[in-house]
């Protein structure tokens, strides 16, 4: 076993009873990344001198006392969509070439002060946009359990780096899934937050309304240390909650008599027979132990997608009005400056974040704009209200992360419709705002992860980690990916 | 046929507050190119908006001094547009939920006070300044395009009338209106010549009785009250004599060309005015609560409008309220103060527009440098009302009061200008100038009775020019028909 392979627990445990320094465990990672990168391209950049500068800092500040507590010196990759001071923000496109961030992202200032070291930056599909991490300008990211596979998307490169041990945890911005989607089908643990709990400061907007960044982990505890440190209000973020914060230091619940509803639209044909059967189980587990599980109709989660791929592309085609060779990033020549802004974005974007801008610019125009934009936040917040009703009868709601496993690399590119169906049991906590985590239950024939999602109210942390902590003991999932199995 | 003007004004005023409208940088005129700029006013990746409280409640406090409604939900939208200085390419403004509407501006140009209605007040940020060098600093031709974005972000406040006002001068008098009222409230520097107060017009006409709007024109590039009313005014008659001529009006924006004196159309940049506005998703709705407009309430100073009625209640006259109404705060205390030390109003706001600002005007004082208070005003006023002080002595006295000499009195006495108005004495004189002048007065009799000018003159001429000619006069008749 590699130091590699610890959770963040026990390396912090490891370190302070001086098994091993977080110099060690930055050493381990990046040997796991020389071993692994070549066939999975998890980062985007790794900041050799900047991390191994922080290991140390780290070793000597423990040494001299000062314990920044459960993420000081562990390794933390970043998706590369999120500003660190001084390093390049690409966004996984050509259009920000070049761009060197000039100040940290909110979250990135709360992981310095936690002491975490920053690996690198790691892959993602262009400005977030797709389910596979195949639409990144610096080439497609792999699945560590199945490297003719894709990682899933947006957040691939964190995923797959979790998954493997090039990092212990990675953080992720879900927009419509793209913690979670990946989190499945890599086989590790990952969560979106209630929306206005983590700062939006410094993450490169795709979808203002929708976006959450959240943690990537290999268990639901390593989950809960990120998120607890990097959750909490920003002034700097009008859309930043600032009431109470749940207390998540020690989620606990009883699953005797805990409501587990399942919801019924999700399920069916659209998913596979695996990840169906292991859905089940997980089902049964939880009855097995008391909890009563009931199954609940949620028609907005039929319309939900739809209404995801009107609002967030509408978003997304003002958040990247601002990539126009004006200020910053790539500049094509233009005989005027409005020629100079229509070639840089059509040579610096690439073919799906052009599909969407233009998928967003029509449903915003006049003529079109209550049709489309209108009628997606009319359903938006029924969709909100009916699962604000379900919660008066429900704990949780649970599904299928993913309606099937991990796709090969190539699958769906050509039918983007069959791509954005990887969003159906994802999208709809975007739109309601509400939190919901995707936890690896099991793997299917093909020895690719399952992931099962549950969600929660708004402000139901403490609740949705107690039960994901649950359903991980329950389902003993543990596995490595193959590639990190060979490795360790 | 006679056509009927139907002009509306829209107007951008730049906010003095400390900060920006959504980001820290200082609000500041000048300054190298780029150099008052932050992540989120040149939209950086990532960067976001945070809202200026002091910019919202300078909004409140013009809304509310425009007698509007103060809608306690308002919501910022986006903009969409692509433009060089415009650094998102989209304008964070407000759109079906404004923070203010429905309000009016009273405006008097001397034919009566006129309501003119007020649509909308809203919050907005502006943009950063393009400059087009080479080929004659058009955008199409220009070899380069120079960007600044120190402006860009800066609370900029939209004012939108209703199509009330009628004439150019009208137009002219909202305008001042305004200005005067941005200034009141200490808001804005509102300086026309660097475009921190813009105003555009929109201007139709439509056949006197009709009740149906004409096709409307907005006008642009008017940099000073007399260009806007030249503006409006070449518009209007540009439109009637189209529609006489049996041409169509286009909708369009026009160019105000200051030297030429005529609109031109502008082509280009229009285009699609489809702005595909929505609720900005980086803000949340805002909430303005009654604490919050009486707050800001408490805090207003007196209004022009309201000011003007209250000189319009001390009797003064129309134009006279409105001058005095709209003159300098330092004046204005001086005549309250004149007032309130039983000066007789008219009579002050005369002195105080006449002849205080010809000698400050002369003398290039500023209001503020003024040596007179109040009660010496006062005391100036009353002697001329008591005779003391004729009205010519008046002034001399006044030159030496603001020139440092001492009160009023002292003044008078010391270059021996106090009016002999005791009738005994005068009548001693009168008598001895008939007793001098007996062809005069045979002359007189003779039924030549303009010779009392002659008379007076002399009554004044041996009393030393103290005399009261007006007395003399009264005493000259009343002995000569005696
Ligand atoms: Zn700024």
């Amino acid at each position: 076993m590699s130091l590699a392979d610890l959770s963040i627990t026990e390396a912090a445990a490891g370190r302070r009873s001086g098994d091993h320094s977080f110099v060690d465990l930055f050493d381990a990672v990046l040997t796991r990344a020389n071993h692994t990168e070549a066939q999975l391209h998890c980062y985007l950049v790794i900041d050799h001198r900047g991390a191994r500068a922080a290991a140390e800092t780290a070793d000597g500040e423990l040494s001299a006392g000062t314990d920044r507590g459960p993420l000081h010196g562990i390794p933390i990759a970043i998706k590369d969509n999120m500003n660190i001071d001084g390093l390049e923000t690409t966004c996984a496109s050509q259009i920000l070439s070049g761009w060197v961030a000039p100040y940290d992202a909110h979250v990135i200032t709360r992981l310095k002060e936690a002491g975490a070291v920053l690996v690198g930056k790691t892959n993602l599909d262009e400005f977030a946009m797709g389910s596979s991490t195949e639409n990144s300008s610096y080439g497609a990211t792999r699945n560590p359990w199945d490297t003719t596979r894709v990682p899933g998307g947006s957040s691939g490169g964190s995923a797959a780096s979790v998954a493997v041990g090039s990092s212990f945890a990675a953080l992720g911005s879900d927009t419509g899934g793209s913690i979670r989607q990946p989190g499945s089908l890599c086989g590790v643990v990952g969560l979106k937050p209630t929306y206005g709990t983590v700062s939006r400061r410094g993450l490169v907007a795709f979808s203002s309304s929708l976006d959450q960044i959240g943690p990537l982990a290999r268990n639901v505890e390593d989950s809960r240390i990120l998120l607890e440190a990097i959750w909490g209000h920003d002034p700097g973020d009008a859309t930043s909650w600032n009431g109470d914060y749940p207390d998540i230091s020690a989620p606990r619940v009883d699953l005797r008599g805990l409501r587990v509803g399942v919801i019924d639209q999700l399920s069916g044909d659209a998913f596979e027979e695996a990840v169906s059967d292991a859905t089940r189980s997980v089902l049964d587990g939880l009855s097995d132990e008391g909890a009563e599980v009931g199954e609940v109709s949620l028609p907005g989660f039929d319309v939900a997608l739809a209404a995801y791929y009107l609002v967030a592309p509408a978003e997304a085609s003002a958040n990247l009005a601002r990539f126009d060779g004006v200020r910053y990033g790539l500049r094509e020549d233009g005989a005027t400056s409005e020629e100079m802004m229509r070639v840089t974005r059509a040579t610096g974007f690439g073919p799906e974040v052009l599909r969407r801008i233009l998928l967003g610019t029509f449903s915003l125009s006049a003529g079109y704009h209550d049709a489309f934009y209108g009628q997606a936040q009319r359903i938006r917040t029924h969709l909100t209200a009916e699962m604000n009703r379900a919660y008066e009868e429900y704990d949780v709601l649970v599904s299928p992360t993913s309606p099937t496993t991990a796709f090969e690399l190539g699958a769906r590119t050509a039918d983007p419709l069959s791509m954005y169906f990887s969003d159906v049991a994802t999208a709809p906590s975007n739109l309601s705002g509400h939190p919901a985590i995707s936890v690896p239950v099991g793997l299917d024939e093909g020895g690719l992860p399952i992931g099962f999602q549950i969600l929660a109210p708004a402000f139901g942390e403490e609740r949705m980690f107690a039960v994901a902590a649950e359903v991980e003991r329950l389902v003993g999932f543990d596995t490595r990916p193959v590639l990190a199995a060979e490795l360790a | 046929m006679t056509w009927a003007p139907v002009v509306g004004i829209e107007v951008h005023v730049e906010l003095r507050t400390l900060s920006k409208m959504f980001c820290g940088c200082a609000v500041s005129f000048g300054g190298a190119p780029n150099t008052n700029v932050c992540p989120t006013c040149l939209a950086l990746p990532g960067a976001l908006p945070v809202p200026n409280r002091t910019a919202l409640d300078s909004i409140v406090a013009i809304g509310l001094a425009l007698n509007c409604d103060i809608n306690e939900h308002s919501i910022f939208h986006r903009k969409n547009y692509f433009y060089t200085d415009l650094p998102k390419n989209y304008q964070i403004s407000q759109f079906d939920l404004p923070i203010a509407t429905d309000g009016w501006l009273e405006v008097d140009t001397g034919e009566g006070p006129r309501r003119i209605r007020i649509e909308r007040a809203h919050m907005e940020e502006d943009t950063g300044k393009s400059t087009h060098v080479g080929e004659g600093g058009r955008i199409h031709t220009a070899e380069k395009t120079l960007v600044d974005f120190n402006r860009a972000g800066t609370p900029l406040v939209e004012i939108v009338s209703r199509p009330d006002i009628h004439s150019a001068v009208e137009a002219r008098a909202y305008a001042q209106e305004l200005r005067a009222l941005v200034v009141e409230l200490g808001v804005s520097d509102a300086r026309m010549e660097e475009g921190s107060i813009r105003f555009d017009a929109n201007v139709s006409i439509r056949p006197h009785g009709d009740s149906e709007l004409g096709t409307k024109v907005e006008i642009k590039n008017m940099n000073s009250f007399r260009s806007l009313e030249r503006a409006v005014d070449h518009e209007i008659g540009r439109q009637i004599g189209a529609m006489e001529a049996g041409k169509p009006i286009v909708q369009e924006t026009r160019h105000w060309d200051e030297a030429g004196g005529l609109t031109t159309s502008m082509r280009g940049k229009e285009g699609s005015s489809d702005y595909r506005y929505f609720p900005d998703p980086d803000l949340v709705p805002l909430r303005i609560d009654e604490e919050w407009i009486e707050r800001i309430r408490g805090t207003l100073p007196e209004l022009p409008s309201t000011r003007r009625q209250r000189y319009l209640g001390q009797g003064l006259d129309s134009h006279s309220a409105g001058v005095l109404a709209s003159s300098d705060a330092d004046l204005r205390s001086l005549h309250d103060d004149a007032v309130a030390s039983g000066a007789d109003p008219t009579a002050s706001a005369n002195w105080i527009t006449g002849e205080i600002t010809a000698w400050m005007r002369r003398t290039e004082t500023e209001p503020g440098d003024l040596d007179l208070d109040g009660a010496r005003l006062a005391e100036m006023v009353g002697m001329v009302a008591d005779g003391d002080l004729s009205a010519s002595a008046a002034k001399d006295v006044l030159d030496g009061v603001l020139s440092g000499e001492g009160g009023p009195r002292e003044v008078a006495e010391a270059r021996d200008l106090i009016q002999v108005s005791d009738r005994a004495a005068v009548s001693e004189i009168v008598g001895s100038v008939l007793a001098d002048n007996p062809e005069a007065v045979a002359r007189y009799r003779d039924g030549e009775h303009k010779v009392v000018g002659f008379l007076v003159g002399q009554v004044m001429r041996a009393s030393g020019g103290k005399a009261d000619p007006q007395l003399a006069n009264e005493l000259l008749r009343a002995q000569l028909s005696g």
